[in-house]
């Protein structure tokens, strides 16, 4: 066991082993943005996929604290918004030439957005940090309806409820991007996005952030290991709130316009779901989630006006039947089919993905047909040429049928797994 | 005599009306294994949360070669060089046995809260972490995440961040507690070298081990030392006989 020849070297994973897991899945990434545009995609595309890459941001940023530190917060849009805020205020400042902001392009904004961020976190993480778990929680609710309120009392900073609004093309150009047409924006919030997602993955290699894992699990231990587990949290706090400002500050240049809605509780809910669904346990869950969300928020919207429902039902989902996201999925489906029996593996995750599409098809003839009803306006879902009524019973033949036969699909093949 | 490595004057602990620690002086000096006994609920854990910085004491000090540190936080007691390990296993579950070890040796390798340098890119740390898991003989498992470890291998990894640090002072709650005979043994030899050149303090309910390991043992009873001495007199003490080893078999004297 002692073998002397073996050394520490051994433990860590081979160079090949680092490139494959930390390297290569960046680079991928990297090259996914770059050959974005060459596709040519339409304006609609680049809205959402800049609303993407801030959402990237802005839930990874979630998940230092969430995931990685075990700090359940409840006002996380709070440093966003803030971030955002100052970020605004830099554009309007390089816009008029103050001080030195005239000599700094727009392009940097983002930076400005982290250190709005990162002082917020500094500030509100002092005291907010010395407790975890439900203390923290509450606290963090309490402040985020604290800055919510001061922002309508405040208006020099935050604009009341216009808000404050700015023009981003203004100030030095960097890299011949004049930042106007969307096309340009892109490539300055695909730069902030892949600087965002390497410098987040970077923090979890740091000793700060192993303490910020191990005060996660046991904030005791930490104590008798020789660290405060109150400034691992505080400091923590700080770099997450800066990544945030980052976000916000994306937000910033690609919006123009910031309002107290920013900082409100519904965008620090919505953050808390994307990291959530997309999966706490994993560095990469909350890019999954951001991706999807978006997604959801911005086309599902389109289709049905009850999309906030489906959100809620697959929040549950989630949180109930696959805690680890949709990371934990993804990664289990590839251990799945690469383990033992790949192809009995293969049926039972067919047999659920049918089981739980039926579950979805009963879910969504019962919303559409009930938001219909209720409406009162006479409407009629009216899917594949289908004359779906509330007095059809078809329509709820339609509902319980496919949910039944769905509920049966996916026990059966839990109870196949668990025979095995 | 020179300064002992740890010193306890007139340590006195109590929850409300209820006094669980009571007039505790005790002297113990570097280099000594030194076993605390005595029956369930005598306040043997309420102590090493004392001296540990877990709780702050009613009234008393206790000194760390010389130096007060009753009242510090305990994270500042660690680095003073005095390093403890728990009852129940208490590690860092979702990290690897190796990242769990790492944790251990960055405070003592100067890390301190570094957030501009990569951990693994320290050569020191990787090169002491591998020392400590090897002296742990826990090198195998390395890579397997800490929850996954079965129980002996678990207090072992206990042990492994305990020593982790380099501390002079070590204490140990119940290291062997829930062991099978032949684990016991392993952990016995693992504490023997751990402690090599170092104070141990141990809490210990298995009396072979405590006969076997101390150079000095003291009995709390109710909150009270009731004896200090080698195990020889330990042994042959009545007023011992009487509170706590009663009737219980005493291992037969190794010649």
């Amino acid at each position: 066991m002692s073998d002397t020849t073996r050394g520490f070297a051994d433990l860590a994973p081979s160079t090949g082993a680092k490139f494959r897991q930390r390297t290569l899945p960046i680079l991928i990434f990297a090259a996914i943005l770059f050959a974005i545009p060459m596709a040519g995609p339409s304006r609609t595309f680049y809205t959402l996929a800049h609303q993407m890459g801030i959402n990237i941001v802005f839930a990874l940023s979630y998940n230092m604290i969430l995931g990685k530190g075990g700090l359940l917060s409840f006002g996380h849009a709070v440093y966003f918004g803030l971030g955002g805020y100052l970020a605004m205020h830099a554009m309007n400042w390089i816009e008029d030439g103050v001080g030195i902001w005239g000599a700094i392009p727009m392009f940097f904004l983002p930076l400005v957005g982290f250190a709005g961020g990162a002082l917020a976190g500094a500030i509100i993480g002092w005291p907010s940090c010395r407790k975890a778990g439900t203390t923290f929680a509450m606290i963090s609710l309490g402040v985020a309806e604290l800055i919510f309120a001061a922002a309508f009392m405040f208006d020099s900073f935050f604009g009341g409820e216009q808000g404050i609004s700015g023009d981003r093309m203004n100030g030095i150009e960097l890299f011949g991007l004049s930042m106007g047409p969307i096309d340009e924006v892109y490539w300055f919030i695909a730069f902030w996005t892949v600087v965002g997602v390497i410098g987040m993955w970077a923090f979890t290699r740091t000793p700060l952030g192993k303490l910020s894992e191990a005060t996660r699990d046991n904030a005791q231990r930490v104590q008798f290991i020789g660290y405060n587990p109150q400034r691992v949290r505080y400091l923590v706090f700080i770099f997450a709130g800066g990544f945030a400002g980052l976000a916000g500050g994306m937000a910033a240049v690609n919006y123009e316009i910031f309002t107290p809605d920013a900082l409100s509780l519904v965008p620090s809910g919505f953050v808390l779901i994307m990291a959530y669904v997309g999966g706490i346990t994993y560095f990469v869950g909350p890019i999954f989630g951001a991706i999807l969300l978006t997604y959801m928020q911005s086309m599902l919207s389109d289709f049905t006006e009850a999309w906030l429902l489906y959100l809620g039902v697959l929040f549950i989902a989630i949180v109930m039947f696959a805690p680890r996201g949709i990371a934990g999925v993804v990664f289990g489906f590839l251990d799945g089919v690469r383990g033992e029996n790949p192809g009995r593996y293969f049926g039972r995750w067919i047999m659920r993905l049918v089981g739980i599409l039926l579950m979805l098809m009963g879910l969504i003839v019962l919303v559409e047909v009930s938001v219909r009803w209720s409406n009162g306006y006479g409407e009629v879902y009216e899917p594949f040429g289908l004359h779906l009524g509330h007095g059809n019973v078809l329509s709820w033949l339609l509902v319980i049928l496919p949910a039944v036969a769905g509920v049966w699909l996916t026990r059966f093949a839990s109870k196949e797994e668990e025979g095995q | 005599m020179s300064t002992p490595a740890l010193s306890l004057k007139g340590l006195n602990k109590s929850f409300g009306p209820a006094k669980i620690i009571n007039e505790v002086s005790l002297d113990i000096a570097p280099g000594e294994r030194h076993a605390i006994i005595g029956p369930n609920g005598a306040g043997k854990s309420t102590l090493f949360n004392l001296i540990s910085g877990l709780y702050t004491p009613t009234s008393g000090t206790v000194e760390l070669n010389g130096e007060a540190i009753s009242g510090m936080p305990a994270h500042e007691i660690n680095k003073k060089g005095l390093s403890r390990s728990f009852q129940v296993s208490n590690i860092f579950t979702n990290m690897t046995v190796r990242e769990n070890v790492r944790c251990g040796v960055l405070h003592s390798m100067g890390q301190g809260y570094a957030w501009w340098r990569n951990i693994g890119s320290n050569k020191a740390v990787q090169q002491k972490t591998w020392e400590v898991l090897e002296h742990c003989a826990l090198t195998d498992k390395a890579n397997v995440p800490a929850a996954l470890l079965p129980y002996a291998d678990q207090r072992a990894l206990e042990i492994a961040i305990t020593i982790a640090g380099g501390a002079d002072v070590i204490l140990l709650d119940e290291p062997t507690a829930g062991m099978s005979h032949s684990e016991t043994e392993r952990a016995v030899n693992l504490i023997r070298r751990a402690s090599e050149g170092k104070t141990l303090v141990i809490v210990e309910h298995d009396m072979g081990v405590i006969f076997d390991l101390a150079d000095r043992i003291s009995v709390l009873v109710y909150g009270e030392i009731i004896a200090s001495a080698p195990p020889s007199e330990i042994r042959g003490d009545p007023a011992v006989r009487e509170a706590y080893l009663g009737d219980e078999e005493l291992p037969e004297e190794v010649a």
